[in-house]
C-alpha cells in the first residue's frame, strides 16, 4: 500500500491510499479526487490527469515516454519539469507519493 | 423528506452526474438504477484492454464501493425500471420489474444505447456477439479464445477496435463494411484511407463495399459469413459492430419528444420541461447544426461527462447553456485516433502529412475558422488543436500543412489573431 499526498491548486490537502500496481490517476479517481479527471481511463488519449510530482520523487517513476511527452505538450495548466500524466505513475509498494494538482485539466 | 434524483442508468453519464451533484452540495438522495448486475464500470476498455486480457473486471470500476456509501449515492443494480408514473410537478414513481417502486423528485434518463443487429443476424445465435456491456465483453472474450477465424461486421470505431484486439490475439480477422470507406460517418476520407492502410498492414482483411447475406450455421453455432459477392468467409466468432440505437422506451412512454434519441435542450432538459436526459440516449442541438435537423447525438465519454455536468447544474437550479468542443478517441491496436470538434463534409480540409505514413493530421476550416481536427498517431497535434478549438483560436492553415512546424508553435500567433 502507498499513500498519495495531494495538494490541490487552492492549497487544500488530501491524502488517499492506493495499491501497488495502480496508477496515481486510478487510485485518486476511484476515491473521488475530481481534480484529476482521467477521461480516457489511462490510455494516453486525453491528458486530463496532469499532476506535478514532488521534485525528489521524479526519478522514482520511470521516464516520460514519447507518447506521454507529446500529450503533455499543451496541457491546460502550463507544463513544468515536474509534470507527469498520473495514469503513467504506477504506485510502488510502501512508497508514498506527493503531488500537486494543476488549476485546470481541460 | 424529498425523494431526490432518480437516475435510470449507471454508465459514464449517470456516475458523473451523481458525483457532480454531491460535489456541488446537492443534499437530497441520489439513486442510480441499472438492470446490469455490476457496479458502475468504464466501457471504453471493453473493446481494447479488457478484450486482450490486459484489464481485469476490478480495474474497470469508476469508483471504490466505499465512495458511493460515503457520498450517499444509492446503487440499485439488477433492477429494471419498466414504467414511470409522473406527476405534474415533475416528480413521480418508477416501477421496477421486481415490483419495487422508486419515488423521485426529478428524473434523469441515462439509458444509453443498444447495439443494432443487422438483418442477417437478427436473431441471437451462438458465436455472434454484440458489444455494449461488461457481460457482452466477457462473452466475446471467451468466444475469441475459442475462435480461429473472426468476422467483424461493421467498420466503425467499435468494429475496428475489436478487429485490432482480435488480431493482436493472433486471430485471423476479416472486417466487412458495406460502405466504401471505414468509419464513414465519423472521420474524413483521408483519415479513413490511412486507417484502412494501417489495418491491412496489421494483417486485418478489410472488405469494403460488400454486404453479408447470410450467416452459416453448423451444429447450432456460427461457421461462416456469406457475402453478396459470393464469398464465404469461415468464422467461429462473428462480431456485430453496426452502430447503436438510443434506448428511448421509457422516454416514449413518458411522452417525451424523441428523434433518434431523447431530444433535450442545451441544459439537458427534455420536452416536458422537467425530465433530464444525458449521454448516448440524448440528442441535442449543435451550434452549427451537424445534421439536417440541427441536432446531434454523440456517443462518447466526453459527451457523457459534459452533459452530466450540465445536468447537475440544471438540477442545482442554475441551468446554463452548455456548449463545448466535443472530442473523441479510438485506439485501434496501435492506430491512435484522436478527434476534436465536429466537422462537416463541406469544410475545407488542410492535410498535415508526415513522412511516417502511419501519422497524419487533418484540420478542418469553415469560412476561414478552424472547426475540427483529426489526428492519427499524432498526439501532439491533437492536444494543440484541442487547445486552439477550446479557446476559439484558428491555427494558420498555410502553416499547419508543414509537418516540420509544430502546431504548438502556432498557438501563440493564433491567440493574438
Amino acid at each position: 500500500m502507498s499513500k498519495i499526498f495531494i495538494t490541490r491548486a487552492d492549497g487544500s490537502e488530501v491524502v488517499v491510499e492506493g495499491q501497488p500496481g495502480d496508477s496515481v490517476m486510478t487510485a485518486a479517481v476511484r476515491q473521488g479526487i475530481s481534480d484529476i479527471i482521467g477521461q480516457c481511463g489511462g490510455t494516453l488519449s486525453c491528458a486530463t490527469c496532469h499532476v506535478f510530482l514532488a521534485d525528489d520523487q521524479l526519478g522514482l517513476y520511470g521516464s516520460v515516454s514519447e507518447l506521454e511527452d507529446e500529450m503533455l505538450e499543451c496541457t491546460s495548466t502550463e507544463r513544468e519539469p515536474s509534470s507527469r500524466l498520473s495514469c503513467q505513475v504506477t504506485l510502488i509498494d510502501g512508497v508514498d507519493v506527493t503531488i500537486t494538482l494543476p488549476a485546470d485539466q481541460l | 423528506m424529498s425523494a431526490g434524483v432518480l437516475v435510470i442508468g449507471a454508465g459514464q453519464a449517470a456516475v458523473q452526474l451523481a458525483c457532480s451533484l454531491r460535489e456541488d452540495g446537492y443534499q437530497l438522495p441520489i439513486t442510480l438504477v441499472s438492470d446490469q448486475p455490476h457496479a458502475p464500470y468504464q466501457r471504453p476498455p471493453l473493446s481494447k484492454a479488457f478484450l486482450k486480457g490486459a484489464a481485469s473486471v476490478e480495474s474497470l470500476a469508476f469508483r471504490d464501493p466505499e465512495f458511493y456509501e460515503t457520498h450517499e449515492i444509492t446503487l440499485l443494480t439488477g433492477e429494471r425500471v419498466v414504467a414511470v408514473d409522473r406527476r405534474d410537478d415533475g416528480s413521480g414513481t418508477a416501477a421496477c420489474a421486481s415490483g419495487r417502486s422508486l419515488e423521485y423528485t426529478r428524473l434523469v434518463l441515462a439509458t444509453g444505447a443498444v447495439p443494432r443487429r443487422p438483418p442477417v443476424a437478427a436473431r441471437g445465435l451462438a458465436g455472434t456477439y454484440v458489444l455494449e456491456t461488461l457481460d457482452d465483453a466477457t462473452a466475446l472474450r471467451a468466444g475469441l479464445a475459442d475462435a480461429r477465424d473472426v468476422v467483424v461486421i461493421g467498420g466503425g470505431f467499435i468494429g475496428l477496435e475489436v478487429a485490432a484486439s482480435a488480431r493482436l490475439l493472433g486471430r485471423s480477422v476479416v472486417v466487412v463494411e458495406t460502405a466504401t470507406t471505414l468509419m464513414g460517418r465519423v472521420v474524413s476520407p483521408l483519415v479513413a484511407d490511412r486507417a484502412l492502410l494501417h489495418h491491412r498492414r496489421s494483417g486485418v482483411d478489410v472488405r469494403l463495399g460488400v454486404a453479408p447475406t447470410s450467416i452459416a450455421v453448423d451444429d447450432d453455432a456460427v461457421s461462416g459469413v456469406e457475402l453478396d459477392d459470393g464469398t464465404m468467409l469461415p468464422a467461429q466468432a462473428v462480431v456485430l459492430g453496426v452502430g447503436v440505437s438510443p434506448r428511448v422506451t421509457l422516454a416514449e412512454q413518458l411522452g417525451l419528444d424523441c428523434d433518434d434519441g431523447i431530444i433535450v435542450d442545451s441544459s439537458c432538459v427534455a420536452s416536458d420541461g422537467t425530465t433530464l436526459a444525458i449521454g448516448d440516449c440524448a440528442v441535442t442541438a449543435t451550434p452549427e447544426g451537424a445534421g439536417a435537423s440541427g441536432r446531434i447525438r454523440l456517443e462518447s465519454v466526453d459527451n457523457a461527462t459534459e452533459q452530466a455536468k450540465i445536468a447537475a447544474d440544471t438540477l442545482m437550479g442554475r441551468p446554463r447553456d452548455g456548449r463545448w468542443v466535443p472530442w473523441f478517441w479510438s485506439d485501434q491496436g496501435d492506430f491512435k485516433l484522436q478527434i476534436a470538434g465536429l466537422r462537416h463534409p463541406t469544410d475545407h480540409a488542410v492535410v498535415r502529412d508526415y513522412p511516417d505514413s502511419s501519422k497524419l493530421t487533418v484540420i478542418h476550416y469553415r469560412e476561414g475558422r478552424m472547426v475540427a481536427a483529426e489526428s492519427a498517431n499524432a498526439p501532439a497535434d491533437f492536444v494543440a488543436s484541442r487547445k486552439a478549438l477550446g479557446n476559439g483560436w484558428t491555427l494558420d492553415p498555410a502553416r499547419v500543412a508543414d509537418p516540420a512546424c509544430s502546431l504548438k508553435s502556432l498557438l501563440e500567433d493564433a491567440s493574438r489573431a
